[in-house]
């Protein structure tokens, strides 16, 4: 190293000394000399790639010709979060594009022009002569890339420290080694990364932390961090887009000057703290299995809520991070969206500021096609072997197509509420996934996204049929809208049955999107003593069950304080709706049914359909029992929070009173 | 295009409002404010019958010399009002009409987002961006 140091050292005295005609000779103090030296021994060793460490390769290097290979230094210029355009007057200005290649000179020039740049002086030829603090950069942790560590070393590079939080632990709900586990797997994935890119020099400094990090298990401290270090998109630079569209261009400028480039850039996603890892993959299906059984189906909005509070990051943030991962806005998470989610968090956690947009390596797609669950299989086609055909089981079964049978396990859940097209499109897109290769399937996964986007609402009524058919002990999940289920299936018998019904029924089911739905009481039926709120709410709904049909705006009998049972209106407006007018339709259809014995086949149809429409109502109300026992609780929890806190009260009042 | 973009809560109070930075932007508020009245009197003119039939777009709320307000209700008395330039001659109904619904739109993507209590104010960054977009200036 100290070879090295004093080798590019000479160097830069050397170039310095000698290019007249170029730039201004440049004038480094000690520690610039220091730091520019490693900085630039760093850039040439990587360039080398060959087996060993960097420092002995800069060292082989003659200090005339010693040139840093264009893409770490790419990287390096990055990291000191200028602006792309800022980089590429300094790339110009330094000398390397008119050489064609990082020399001494001309990296050390550009070192110092960066400088210039981070103090906020303009980035010209004249800045290089003052007297500059020395250019700062953040620690990059690029997919195969050069990583610049060290920070006991080098003096002005600024570290972020992530901080492990130990709310994490609640959060994660796991031992503390998976937990550790879990938070290195960051660190693990641009070792476990695509086998291209130069694995030796960076292996050298990151073994030694990585192995640290595996053993201990505790907090990371800055030794092992350099193997971790967060990556820092330049947000200053993007234009409102992905990290990835800075990098590139930055890439499509610097692929001029070396071909090592090339083989650096196979992933098109140089962003890894936004890839998600094997291990991170199973932790959050595991996960999301445990808030919704069926992992192709979709986990509400409500229920991700409180899940995600868990993670005790703030409401303005885990909105945001929601509004990036919900791809579709529809409220709710699928699998992918809920990974995405859940990565975001995790990184959020760790330090990572949130991108601007959805990575590539989040979206949806993305994350479909590059991690299939194969274990999943025989759950799927359990769950779906009615609407696949059956001769085409067994041969996706031996196939193992992982990711076309992940296209067909989302393509069957808009598909439940059958539609000759969505089924022709099913078919068409199972024969397009069954023939084509796995290249083809971020195709067909497009299309099974565009089918999972088109009948949006229609995939509710789906899955909430599902969810009640299938809901075991977990706690019940409403979804988000599921009065369509009612109304269509009231809409089916009780239109024919009960006329003046419907109206009702319409008029308390409307569930528009920017609609605040009334608040009715959740237990109405119970007696809860102290709670004001529900006896007013109780009388406000029941009022509107009871207007006119026509009345559309139901009064809205407070303003909302509790967002839970926001969520939880529409079902319990809808069982409102439902109860009074199941009652209504039962005498009545029994009346209809008696005088017209003769006319049979409509009586059956009526049957089947009362029945259905009785059996999903009995669903229904399991779910809202359920439902409702939970509120309880919270409702006693609350209860008591609220008895401590008065009587804290009164214990502190007689001391001001005096 | 726009000016100035409000989206007004049911209780009249704002979620969220936004004009261009060039010039006073009281002015706006205070413009905002007072056409709320204007869109009350449209709701209510539209009779209470025939509530469902009533149209989301309100059209044209009162035009000054340099701006023109425009409404739009949703059903559940949300309301937008979108001040725009006079000069913007090339501005037709349409236009309006289209922006009001891109602006549903994204607050229906805001109220889907289960962090978001409604009558809190709007914070989306996909809000913001859209109606930046709408609001970007040619000059």
């Amino acid at each position: 190293m100290e070879a090295a140091a004093a080798a590019a050292a000479a160097a830069a005295a050397a170039a310095g000394g000698g290019c007249g005609s170029g730039p201004p000779p440049l004038l480094l103090s000690e520690g610039e000399q220091q730091c520019y030296s490693e900085l630039f021994a760093r850039c040439a060793g990587a360039a080398g790639g060959g087996p060993g460490s960097g420092p002995p390769e800069a060292a082989r290097v003659a200090p005339g010709t010693a040139t840093a290979a264009a893409g770490p230094v790419a990287d390096l210029f990055r990291a000191s979060q200028l602006p792309a355009e800022t980089l590429h007057q300094i790339t110009e200005l330094c000398g390397a594009k008119r050489v064609g290649y990082f020399g001494a000179t001309q990296f050390y020039i550009a070192l110092k022009l960066i400088a210039a740049a981070q103090s906020g002086l303009p980035v010209r030829i004249e800045s290089i002569k003052c007297e500059l603090p020395l250019p700062r950069f953040m620690m990059s942790k690029n997919d195969g890339e050069i990583r610049f560590g060290n920070p006991a070393e080098l003096h002005g590079t600024k570290v972020q420290i992530p901080y492990l939080t130990t709310e994490k632990n609640s959060f994660k709900r796991m031992d503390d080694e998976d937990k550790q586990q879990e938070t290195q797997s960051p660190t693990m994935s641009p070792l476990a990364s695509p086998p291209s890119s130069p694995p030796h020099y960076q292996r050298v400094p990151l073994s030694h932390g990585y192995s640290k990090l595996r053993s201990s298990a505790e907090q990371m401290h800055p030794a092992p961090y350099e193997a971790r270090q967060p990556l820092v998109q330049p947000e200053g630079s993007s234009s409102g887009g992905p990290g990835t569209k800075p990098l590139r261009h930055q890439a499509s400028l610097i692929r001029s000057f070396s071909v090592e480039r090339e083989l650096q850039d196979n992933s098109s996603y140089p962003d890894e703290p936004w890839r998600i890892t094997e291990e991170q993959r199973e932790y959050y299906v595991n996960q999301f299995r445990s808030l919704q059984p069926d992992p192709s189906s979709f986990i509400s909005g409500s229920v991700a809520k409180n899940f995600f509070t868990k993670s005790k990051l703030s409401i303005p943030e885990l909105s945001y991070i929601w509004e990036l991962s919900d791809a579709d806005c529809d409220g709710a998470l699928t699998l992918p969206e809920f990974c995405a989610a859940f990565h975001l968090i995790v990184a959020r956690k760790n330090g990572y500021p949130l991108p601007e947009g959805l990575p590539p390596t989040l979206q949806p797609e993305y994350l479909q096609a590059a991690f299939p669950k194969p274990k999943w299989d025989c759950q799927l086609f359990d769950s779906y072997s009615e609407s696949l055909p059956a001769n085409q089981q067994p041969r996706d079964l031996n196939r193992m197509e992982k990711t076309s049978v992940k296209d067909m396990a989302d393509l069957p859940v808009p598909t439940q509420d059958v539609t000759s097209d969505d089924k022709q499109a099913l078919k068409s897109t199972i024969n397009e996934a069954l023939s084509k290769d796995v290249s083809e399937d971020p195709a067909t996964s497009k299309d099974s996204n565009s089918l999972k986007a088109r009948p949006r609402s229609r995939s509710y009524s789906s899955t909430s049929i599902e969810e009640a058919m299938k809901r075991g002990e977990d706690p019940p999940t409403p979804p988000p809208r599921p009065q369509k289920t009612h109304s269509r299936a009231s809409s089916l018998d009780l239109n024919k049955v009960f006329q003046p019904s419907v109206p009702a029924t319409k008029s308390g089911l409307l569930p528009p999107p920017p609609a605040l739905p009334p608040r009715p009481c959740p237990s109405q039926s119970e007696q809860v003593s102290e709670a004001e709120l529900l006896p007013q709410l109780s009388r406000a709904p029941s009022q509107a069950a009871e207007s006119s049909p026509a009345k559309k705006d139901v009064p809205y009998s407070q303003p909302p304080s509790k967002p839970i049972r926001r969520k939880f209106r529409p079902e319990n407006q809808a069982t409102e709706n439902q109860e009074p007018s199941t009652a209504a339709s039962g005498p009545a259809s029994a009346a209809t049914m008696k005088p017209h014995p003769t006319v049979q086949k409509q009586s059956s149809k009526q049957k089947k359909a009362i029945q259905t429409a009785i059996r999903k109502n009995k669903e229904a109300n399991a779910v809202l029992a359920r439902l409702n026992s939970e509120l309880q609780q919270q409702l006693k929890e609350v209860h008591q929070e609220r008895i401590a806190l008065e009587n804290q009260l009164e214990q502190l009042r007689p001391v001001t009173v005096l | 295009m726009a000016v100035c973009i409000a989206v007004i809560a049911k209780e009249n109070y704002p979620l969220y409002i936004r004009s261009t930075p060039t010039e006073n932007e009281l002015k706006f508020h205070y413009m905002v404010h007072t056409s709320l009245d204007m869109v009350d009197e449209k709701i209510s003119a539209m009779g209470k019958a025939l509530v469902d039939q009533r149209e989301l777009y309100l059209g044209l709320l009162y035009p000054t010399e340099d701006y023109k307000v425009y409404g739009y209700v949703t059903n559940s008395k949300v309301k937008f009002v979108m001040v725009v330039d006079s000069s913007n001659t090339a501005l037709r109904d349409n236009e309006i009409r289209s922006m009001f619904r891109k602006l549903h739109n994204s607050y229906t993507d805001v109220m889907c987002n289960p962090f978001y209590n409604p009558g809190d104010r709007i914070q989306s960054r996909a809000f913001d961006n859209m109606v930046t977009s709408m609001m970007i200036q040619v000059c």
